[in-house]
């Protein structure tokens, strides 16, 4: 029986290995999107762990909408991402600046 | 330790290995292919929890259709790699800072703190897809078809994003075929007849 705690630090290594990649892809707009999903994952492990140690399965519903809700989140993330290289040739973020006045 | 114990340390080993492969490589065709190891051995984890439904899910939306459309993208994206990685070591320093400050607060008070230690091994006749699939089409119908109009929007968003008219493909435009009408397409020119021509020679 692996204790609650135990699943607990694993999710929040796993949050904080997703934090320190973003600090280090802050150029690289792909890996960026991939650090989201880790710290999705992250999220969802701790909630399955608490619905698991609780007995209850409010936990396991909220990791399903969880994975839909991110589903579409790349699947849109992806798009935009097609959508400007098609438009830059690039998709290095320093290039991403036509917004700025 | 338990058989439980084992594979628990064993995944997390390798979960948190492939994470940290993950942001650390230099080629994003790699990234992908070690976030595909850490779904799956999260997809154990979870296993382990017994929340199989949502293991098998993860695996089968994650590594099906999640992670095949990034390897896609990022295979069909021509991407200047050297300039993508600059300031990678520059802020690694920083980056390193609030990453281990932030897993050493989370740890230090979790491992401290006294929580329960789990519900144990459900009943043998229990499946977790039937329970889960219970609640979902009773309390959480609502929020179920919320999740569905979400993927729907996305469906929609993510065509309209990619979606564009080329000016060099030639395609057909139904209505306009329907409406043609010979006089549109046919001029009948009047013009007075010829005239014979008379030979020089011929006399």
């Amino acid at each position: 029986m692996i204790p609650l705690n135990q699943y607990l630090v694993l999710g929040a290594l796993l949050f904080a290995i997703s934090v320190v990649g973003i600090f280090l892809n802050r150029k690289n707009l792909i890996v960026l999107l991939m650090a989201i999903e880790l710290m999705l994952l992250a999220v969802n492990m701790n909630f399955i762990a608490f619905s698991h140690a609780r007995g209850d399965l409010a936990g396991q519903v909220f990791v399903f909408f969880i994975l839909t809700v991110a589903a579409a989140e790349s699947a849109i993330g992806l798009a935009i991402l097609v959508a400007l290289f098609r438009n830059l040739r690039s998709i290095h973020v320093d290039d991403l600046g036509s917004l700025k006045g | 330790m338990d058989l439980a114990a084992i594979l628990f340390y064993a995944f997390g080993a390798v979960l948190l290995a492939a994470a940290l492969a993950v942001v650390m490589v230099r080629n994003p065709v790699h990234a992908a292919l070690f976030l595909v190891l850490a779904f799956f051995t999260a997809a154990g984890l979870w296993l382990l929890l017994y929340a199989e439904f949502l293991a098998l899910t993860l695996v089968l939306v994650y590594v099906g259709a999640v992670m095949v459309l990034f390897l896609f993208v990022v295979m069909m994206l021509d991407i200047n790699l050297d300039r993508l990685r600059q300031g990678f070591w520059r802020n690694l320093p920083v980056g390193l800072v609030v990453g281990v400050l932030m897993a050493a607060e989370m740890v230090a008070l979790l491992a401290k703190s006294a929580l329960g230690g789990g519900a144990g091994q459900p009943a043998a006749d229990y499946s977790n897809t039937r329970a889960l699939g219970e609640v979902l089409y009773t309390d959480y119908v609502y929020a179920f078809e919320i999740a569905a109009v979400i993927l729907l929007v996305a469906i929609i968003a993510a065509i309209a994003l990619t979606l564009r008219s080329r000016k060099e493909t030639k395609y057909q435009d139904p209505s306009r075929q329907l409406s043609a009408h010979p006089a549109g397409r046919l001029r009948i020119v009047k013009m007075a007849s010829e005239t014979t021509v008379r030979r020089e020679g011929a006399e």
